[in-house]
């Protein structure tokens, strides 16, 4: 018999430790806030106990055998994300913390460098404030204008007067896929239409990579970031793509060890990419666990996820709509090709902080606030929203449970 | 948690009392829980007694904040200002009854924060809390 969809996800559950657990109301673990950090499959955690049981030694100095395993695994890793998004080669990978510190880093180097008083950063209002905030320091910093594509009240983008939008732009950053609403941005057309106006391209690739396959020389980004714990990896490992060009014209960011080649008492010069951007130790034990979680995705396959998550999304979509007529609003774009697995919501007068905690005790973790996107809540009018996001060990049973929640609350709050 | 949604907490949620504001209030504060974005105000009038006279807070957010600042304003009349200052976290424990988790501990003493930082002038904290920002009191010296 061929394994159905579910049945595969609930197989590849069993990979993942955490979600075997009870709560301590004794309920079933419903994991749905993966869009704020995914869980670990058993092969990662093996990783990291793997590097620090054989391998531990600082990189790329050591002369003995361990410093060599440890150097190769860093260095395999890094090989592992550059195919995993098709970049050109491993050197246009740079580690970071995560996504924001590779925001950070584009825009404490290229930005200061490359942006002058009266050019334009161009973004959307569904950013992360981590997509956002480092825009509005820069545009600060060098007297550059920010400005903001539009979104509808679906969030979805208001494309009608790009063209005007891309006067005088040269950065154009944005999320492929917004953490709020699931929005799935237009990234070819986008990227596209700022190249022709000659600006450079940021995309936050946070709530992508973990769920789709993405090609960077496919799409000629130029700039794309990611967090290793979205895609399950370890926290504290994140990685920044940039086209080599435009890696080698900028100036490092942190500076001290590692990323260095010879230094003198007067002058220093360089490393070569990508270790110029890598100043001191490094999280190397970490980014051999996102190599692992890397191989883990690969194996399960990204098209399987993309489409796992697909199929759930439009069961979670069709189980939650009888409640509609009881008061539950769901958010985020009607046509469900422009949405990933995210589905904000509020349900009557619950506030979502009420909503996340009753859905607690029947062991449903969803996010409930701002998510981190301030000025998008501001705009839509909504103080909060809940949030269910889907990972490829979900299954209809996780939505099932999300569904019983629900109607608790509703009893509840007496609706 | 389910126990905590009584229904006196989902009736001071839906008809709080004492919502509003004061026009020209003798102390005033706000603050807002950065994590949920709940949001209250708590404004005071005091009479010549430094007693509180009147009492009005607004703000939204979860039904344990509201609620929480409701049953709060309910018990503020003719108490003075330096007792408003000193209330401990019981008084709310006591209005909201037992439950409540250690993830929702803020959001139920948001209320009681703010009234505290209204009547102190400044930002109230307790031992085991270090302010969060933004957060703004203010207190009219003026009486």
């Amino acid at each position: 018999m061929i394994a159905t969809r579910d049945t595969r996800a609930a197989t590849i559950a069993a990979d993942f430790p955490i979600l075997a657990q009870t709560t301590s109301r004794g309920k079933r673990l419903a994991f749905l806030d993966s869009a704020a950090s995914s869980q670990k499959p058993q092969a990662v955690i093996d990783a990291l106990v793997h590097y620090y049981t054989h391998d531990n030694a600082n990189i790329h100095r050591g002369v003995y055998e361990l410093a060599t395993r440890a150097t190769d695994a860093f260095e395999g890793a890094r090989a592992k994300v550059a195919r995993f998004i098709n970049a050109a080669e491993p050197a246009e990978i740079v580690w970071t913390r995560n996504s924001t510190e590779a925001i950070n880093l584009v825009s404490f180097t290229w930005g200061v460098t490359n942006l002058k008083p009266g050019d334009v950063i161009l973004t959307t209002e569904l950013e992360h404030h981590s997509n956002l905030v480092p825009w509005q320091l820069l545009a600060a910093k060098t007297g550059a204008e920010l400005r903001y594509i539009t979104v509808d009240a679906h969030g979805v983008h208001e494309l009608g007067d790009l063209d005007e939008k891309l006067r005088g732009v040269k950065l154009l950053a944005f999320t492929d896929v917004s953490n709020t609403l699931g929005t799935i941005a237009p990234v070819k057309m986008l990227v596209d239409a700022a190249h022709a106006v000659g600006a450079v391209v940021l995309v936050d690739g946070s709530q992508s990579v973990p769920h789709m396959k993405v090609d960077v020389r496919a799409l000629d980004i130029d700039f794309f970031v990611a967090s290793g714990h979205k895609m399950c990896g370890p926290t504290g490992i994140g990685f920044l793509y940039g086209k080599r060009s435009l890696l080698e014209a900028m100036p490092p960011f942190l500076t001290g060890g590692d990323m260095i080649r010879e230094v003198g008492y007067e002058k220093t010069s360089f490393n070569e990419l990508p270790w110029k951007f890598e100043a001191g130790t490094s999280n190397i034990a970490d980014a051999v666990g996102l190599g692992a979680a890397v191989d883990y995705l690969e194996a399960v396959g990204m098209d399987w996820i993309a489409e796992h998550e697909r199929s759930l999304t439009a069961y979670a979509l069709d189980s939650m709509e009888p409640l509609v007529a009881r008061g539950l609003a769901i958010y985020g774009p009607k046509d469900r090709a422009k949405r990933s697995g995210v589905i904000s919501f509020n349900f009557a007068d619950i506030h979502a902080h009420d909503m996340a905690s009753i859905l607690d005790t029947e062991g449903v973790c969803v996010r409930a606030g701002h998510h981190c996107t301030m000025p998008l809540m501001d705009k839509m009018g909504w103080p909060a929203t809940a949030r269910a996001s889907f990972y490829l060990y979900n299954t209809e049973q996780d939505v099932d449970q999300l569904i019983f929640g629900l109607e608790k609350a509703a009893t509840v709050f007496k609706l | 948690m389910e126990d905590f949604y009584k229904e006196y907490i989902l009736d001071h949620y839906r008809n709080p009392r004492n919502f509003g504001e004061l026009e020209a209030p003798d102390a005033t504060a706000e603050d807002l829980n950065p994590l949920c974005g709940d949001r209250i105000r708590f404004d005071l009038r005091i009479d010549g007694d430094g007693r509180v006279s009147d009492v009005k807070f607004s703000g939204k957010g979860c039904a344990i904040s509201q609620a929480s600042a409701s049953m709060l304003s309910e018990s503020l009349k003719g108490e003075k200002l330096e007792d408003v200052a000193r209330l401990s976290q019981d008084v709310v424990l006591e209005n909201v009854g037992i439950g409540i988790s250690p993830a929702r501990m803020k959001c139920a003493m948001l209320g009681l924060k703010v009234v505290k930082s209204a009547a102190l002038g400044e930002i109230a904290t307790w031992p085991d809390e270090v302010p969060v920002a933004p957060s703004r009191a203010v207190n009219d010296t003026s009486r």
